[in-house]
């Protein structure tokens, strides 16, 4: 059973977007990958949840292999 | 009185009768390699009444520092020995670590907390002290012969037996014996010489230890740095030890090389970077690398492996020379019941599996930390240095900073040896766990708590739990005011128990009245001054624990119940279920 939410949760998607993207502004590609680790961290925190955080790197893996690898975290 | 220098000593080699005999002798059990994890396995058999020969192909301890971190449940076991003591005299104990990233503090633990534990949870001790202490105390064992120089170099097994051929300076020899535990190390000739091998995984970094004599002011702590300024880029560890000697762990990277990074002329500047002007001269100086591995199997029809010679890991952790030392208490029982008759063969079976599993869980943590401190991938690098430089603000990353997790002994979840729960528990005590400590009195002549009485002198083995526990199976009741039951105990074959019985302070002045009628001078009664017994066995008036003679748990009750107790033992000594 999914316990990760990929229906939207965002209220205001456009917004998050927006800031997203603003925070990495001016940020050089090296930068950018520091922020993405730390927001990556802060947010696992906040989740909490392993099985959670297991499904979402388990989807996000899947996406970078261009769906080569099925399912490879249990 | 002068103290020895120990790197120094050398054991004499005395021509083996066999050589002149011609015959082939018979021993019960043969030990091989007189290191820490050997001697260690040496000093169990005699007290459970078997003789043991301990062959070694040196004749000298450990040259260096080397194992340094001896841990709580290592001196534990060495007390139950009878030279913990010893080792705490001389060994300098620690329990905070201090984790700094560039100058700044980011993070720090105390590894034992609470009051109410005998031993800390480390001392440093350099390993030819520990070595020493352990050979001199195997040395007046009359059960115990060590044999310096005498070299196994053929080993052949049959259902019955062992046959081993051992070369001396003088010629070789052979002799049989029924078991033979193998801790040989991480070269292992008897692994090679049986053809077996490690599995895992070898880290790609190489790591620089200087030892050196230094007057410090610094306090007793493990300081881990990353990427100080004195060592850019880079992780050092500093510990103390005895004799004013401190450790210094310089992370250098994969592409260093081994034979120029111990030259003095190399070593000299990367320490003056760390310690200014200080006056300090080089003890040792060594460079590793490391890997996490192990066999597949400890056992091998009568051929046991312990220590090393088994399973290695990082020495982030400490968790080699003091799970090796773990094996062997694990091994000596089980071994003692079987010889004796009094446990089946399948028993033996169990020292794998249990051995093996804690082995797994200390090359996990071991190698997390290696990969934190090791990152093997530029993003595995860039979390690293992330998670350190969210520790400076944030708290949550502070508990994924991986310096090297600490080694604490497995609780053994699954052994088939343990009796599953049926009454509720809470807390760590659960069967498979190793018991914890907590100062206790006798109840005789106990006259009332007073605030020494709750923090004994750790000289006093008495005056502790585990003091009281071990070598054989114990019962451990809490008190509740009625009779035991003890006539209606009926034991395993063969199978002696030590019964313990716990008292609260507010009842000790009742129970001695009442027991003084009715005292049973086969029972130990003792007072649990602190209350940190009843709280650390969430134990009620009733409770009832089964130790094993390694101080695992392995069964409570809430009531005593003699047919549990002794379904319970058949079970410890895998005899299975009624009979």
């Amino acid at each position: 059973m999914s316990r990760l939410t990929t229906d939207l949760n965002l209220a205001a998607p456009d917004d998050f977007y927006e800031a997203l993207i603003d925070a990495h502004r001016g940020l050089t590609l090296e930068q950018s990958q520091e922020l993405n680790a730390a927001l990556v961290l802060l947010l696992s925190n906040h989740v909490g949840d392993l099985l959670v955080l297991k499904e979402a790197l388990g989807h996000a893996r899947e996406l970078a292999l261009g769906g080569a690898e099925t399912t490879p975290t249990a | 009185m002068q103290e020895i220098d120990y790197q120094k000593v050398e054991f004499e080699y005395r021509r083996p009768p066999e050589l002149d005999s011609g015959t082939v002798t018979h021993r019960p059990v043969v030990v091989v390699g007189a290191g820490p994890v050997g001697l260690s396995m040496a000093l169990e058999f005699p007290r459970q009444g078997i003789p043991v020969l301990l062959l070694d192909d040196d004749f000298r301890l450990s040259t260096g520092s080397r194992a340094i971190c001896f841990s709580k449940r290592a001196l534990e076991i060495w007390d139950r020995l009878g030279v913990g003591q010893r080792m705490m005299d001389k060994g300098v104990s620690w329990n905070v670590g201090r984790v700094f990233f560039g100058n700044e503090e980011i993070w720090s633990f105390n590894l034992l907390p609470e009051p109410g534990h005998r031993r800390p949870a480390f001392i440093n001790l350099q390993q030819y002290y520990a070595e020493g202490y352990l050979q001199e105390h195997a040395a007046q064992n009359p059960d115990i012969e060590i044999r310096w120089r005498n070299k196994v170099v053929g080993v052949e097994q049959d259902e019955s037996r062992v046959r081993l051929t051992v070369e001396t300076p003088e010629g070789t020899y052979q002799l049989t014996t029924d078991y033979l535990i193998a801790c040989d190390g991480v070269r292992s000739p008897i692994r090679h010489m049986l053809g077996l091998e490690y599995q895992g995984v070898t880290f790609r970094d190489r790591f620089l230890i200087a030892d050196i004599k230094m007057k410090a002011e610094f306090p007793s702590e493990r300081w881990f740095w990353f990427d100080p300024p004195f060592h850019p880029g880079q992780s050092v560890l500093l510990h103390r030890q005895p004799d004013d000697v401190w450790r210094v762990d310089f992370q250098l990277g994969w592409a260093a090389d081994p034979e120029e990074e111990v030259k003095p002329e190399r070593v000299m500047p990367r320490l003056k970077a760390v310690f200014g002007d200080r006056d300090f001269s080089l003890e040792w100086v060594s460079i590793y690398t490391f890997s996490c591995q192990r066999m597949e199997k400890f056992r091998h029809g009568r051929v046991f492996f312990a220590g090393d010679a088994a399973h290695r890991v990082s020495p982030f952790g400490a968790r080699g020379a003091n799970s090796g030392v773990q094996d062997t208490e694990n091994l000596a029982w089980k071994l003692a019941f079987v010889m004796r008759g009094q446990a089946p063969d399948s028993l033996l079976d169990t020292y794998g599996e249990e051995r093996e599993y804690a082995a797994d869980e200390n090359i996990l943590n071991s190698t997390r930390s290696t990969d934190f401190i090791t990152p093997k991938s530029e993003i595995s690098k860039i979390f690293r240095n992330t998670v350190l430089n969210l520790a400076k603000r944030f708290p949550f990353a502070r508990a994924l900073v991986n310096s090297g997790r600490l080694s604490v002994p497995a609780t053994l979840y699954d052994s088939p040896l343990n009796t599953p729960d049926s009454d509720a528990f809470e807390g760590a005590m659960v069967p498979g766990a190793v018991a914890l400590d907590a100062p206790v009195a006798r109840l005789e002549p106990f006259d009332g708590i007073t605030e020494a009485a709750k923090e004994p002198d750790p000289r006093q083995a008495d005056a502790w739990f585990l003091g009281h526990l071990g070598d054989i199976f114990s019962l451990v009741v809490f008190d509740d005011g009625r009779p035991l039951p003890l006539g209606s105990l009926k034991l395993p074959e063969g199978v002696q128990l030590k019964v313990i019985v716990v008292h609260s302070p507010e009842h000790a002045a009742e129970a001695k009245s009442r027991l003084s009628a009715a005292g049973n001078p086969q029972v130990t009664h003792l007072v649990d001054v602190a209350g940190h017994l009843a709280r650390r066995y969430d134990a009620r008036p009733g409770t009832v624990y089964l130790i094993r003679p390694d101080q695992h748990v392995t069964a409570r009750w809430r009531a005593l119940d003699a047919g549990k107790v002794h379904d319970a033992l058949r079970r410890a000594l895998g005899l299975g279920g009624n009979a």
